[in-house]
């Protein structure tokens, strides 16, 4: 049994099909979700993580069904996601953005209404999380004050705190100057070490072959090709399809 | 000396009124132009039990919060669709809606109100107004504080702040948008119908017309010209908004142009209210406690760059 199964999911909104029969797995180590713009890799990841219930088709994770199941509680299963356009808590300081991720457990309990956040153990791992990310120096600014690289890793630091078995990275290397894409890497590649399942989608090519261990292509809502980094470089579908346009059409959302 | 008294007891229960708004709207970010509703439905459920029921004032009390705080779960559930303006709307509605209830339906005496609320007693002895009653509504607006105070510090109150700065991201984190939402409402409604006890207890009658939508108006205004999320704000918006217009009669007749005058002025120049975090005033109280500023996002990173090249 996979961690996560994506079976025949087609998403439409409207007349539009964002997504037609998608199928993939997902299991421990670094899957790359790559396609040209509108290929419908968020659209997958709303299907995941339930921010958009699919239209047709089903997703497990951990062989339970989840595509009827609402993003919090999907969050609580051990699936925890970054946004391509970054939604920080931007008036709260960088800690008590990762603390919110702490409280997973908590907020679906009473026990909400009594416990405090500023216990120690919660202050610890809070600490530890920064420390990871490498945002410790900022753990008492506030969120909207960072620059967007850094409000990149805190998505990540507050995704890490729900701690999830699945991690899905939206874009995290968006914006960021090739100095931090490489650290981030390192810290991805930690994280798959460790053992966590992490899907990525990523624009910047060099960065995703690099680092996935699989990519998936996705084109018009559709996969086009599946398999190895160097095996979806030489396929030429891909490099129709996207490799080739690339060079002239610059980077986007 | 009563007439101040009676200034005093009113301030306080509109304190404790603009606190509980400020759960909704200050810390969840639901912004509601409905909380007379609320304001209202404790004063007559309370008036109600006793004149009725022949309940006692501390039945009375604990079944405005209750009941108040059952409601207004109920009445949130718009929130759960509409966001913003639309949901300003909505809690506009749900003011005419309970407005017209207490005013058509007999059973809550309709346009002649509830007369003849009896006064609270304590071992016996009976108080309307006076230094008791201005102890209890001080004790009430306390303990209003203090929730508040509490709420803001545990896992609810970030919750709350999550939902207020971004849904999505809530959700992200394993907040159930929906359910933290009427807690807010349930909340800050129950409180306010406390209120609403501790005024029908005093004022002895209640009349519909008490508990129309410009009230939440009014309310709503406290916490916005106070600073609204604040523990401060709140209080003394309602304070300077409630003792002026009693203490200066001339302010007595402009009440609302007053009240508009000053809402336009604070959004202009003071969008975090007169005691906001970020507010001028209260940047001003802060250096001169000596407290300082805390760190800035620039000032954190040059210190992190410099600490990164010292490494």
């Amino acid at each position: 049994m996979s961690l996560l199964e994506v079976r025949d999911v087609t998403m439409r909104f409207g007349g539009l099909t964002a997504l037609k029969q998608v199928s993939l797995v997902a299991d421990q180590g670094i899957l790359g979700l790559i396609g040209p713009n509108g290929a419908g890799k968020t659209t997958l990841f709303n299907c995941i993580s339930g921010f958009l219930r699919p239209t047709e088709g089903e997703v497990l994770f951990q062989g339970q069904a989840i595509h009827r199941r609402r993003p919090h509680q999907i969050v609580a299963l051990g699936i925890a996601r970054t946004f391509q356009i970054v939604k920080p808590f931007s008036d709260l300081t960088v800690e008590e953005n990762v603390l919110s991720g702490l409280g997973k457990p908590i907020y679906p309990r009473l026990h909400a209404f009594w416990q405090r956040t500023d216990g120690p153990e919660a202050r610890a791992r809070v600490q530890g999380l920064l420390e990871r990310v490498g945002l410790l120096p900022w753990a008492k600014v506030k969120a909207s004050s960072l620059p967007i690289g850094l409000q990149r890793r805190l998505e990540i630091a507050r995704a890490l705190a729900t701690e999830p078995r699945l991690l899905l990275l939206d874009e995290p290397a968006a914006g960021l100057t090739s100095g931090e894409a490489e650290s981030l890497a390192a810290l991805v590649r930690q994280l798959a070490e460790e053992g966590m399942a992490i899907i990525l989608i990523e624009h910047n090519m060099r960065f995703a072959m690099n680092l996935c261990h699989r990519l998936v292509v996705l084109n018009r809502g559709e996969i086009l090709a599946e398999g190895r980094p160097e095996e979806i470089q030489r396929n030429e579908a891909v490099i129709d399809a996207y490799l080739g346009r690339v060079r002239t059409e610059g980077e986007g959302g | 000396m009563s007439y101040y008294l009676t200034v005093a007891i009113l301030v306080g229960i509109w304190v404790s009124l603009a606190l509980s708004l400020n759960i909704l709207t200050g810390f969840a970010g639901q912004v509601s132009l409905g909380h007379a509703a609320f304001f209202g439905i404790g004063a007559y459920t309370s008036a109600i039990l006793t004149v009725n029921y022949g309940q006692s004032f501390w039945t009375g009390l604990l079944a405005a919060i209750l009941v108040t705080g059952l409601v207004g779960s109920v009445l949130g559930l718009p929130s759960l669709r509409v966001r913003h303006d639309f949901l300003v709307l909505a809690t506009m509605g749900v003011n005419f809606v309970v407005v017209a209830l207490f005013k058509y339906v007999d059973f809550f005496g309709g346009a002649m109100g509830i007369v003849g609320i009896p006064a609270p007693s304590l071992f016996g002895v009976t108080f309307r107004g006076g230094l008791p009653y201005l102890a209890l509504v001080l004790a009430y607006t306390a303990l209003v504080w203090l929730v508040s105070w509490h709420v803001s510090r545990t896992w609810v109150g970030l919750a709350f702040d999550a939902i207020r700065l971004e849904e999505d991201a809530a959700a992200a984190v394993g907040i159930s948008v929906p359910r933290f939402k009427i807690y807010a409402f349930m909340l800050s409604a129950a409180l306010a119908g406390g209120a609403g006890a501790l005024y029908g207890h005093f004022i002895g009658s209640l009349f519909p017309d008490t508990f129309v939508f410009i009230e939440s108006i009014v309310i709503l205004s406290m916490v916005v010209f106070g600073g609204v999320g604040t523990l401060r704000g709140p209080i003394v918006g309602a304070i300077i908004l409630k003792a002026a217009p009693e203490l200066l009669r001339f302010v007595q007749d402009y009440r609302f142009t007053l009240y508009g005058a000053l809402l336009v002025l604070m959004m202009l120049f003071q969008p975090h209210g007169l005691l906001g975090d970020e507010s001028w005033l209260w940047m001003q109280l802060r250096r001169l406690w000596g407290k300082g500023e805390a760190i800035t996002g620039v000032e954190g990173q040059e210190m992190a760059e410099s600490e990164e090249v010292a490494a």
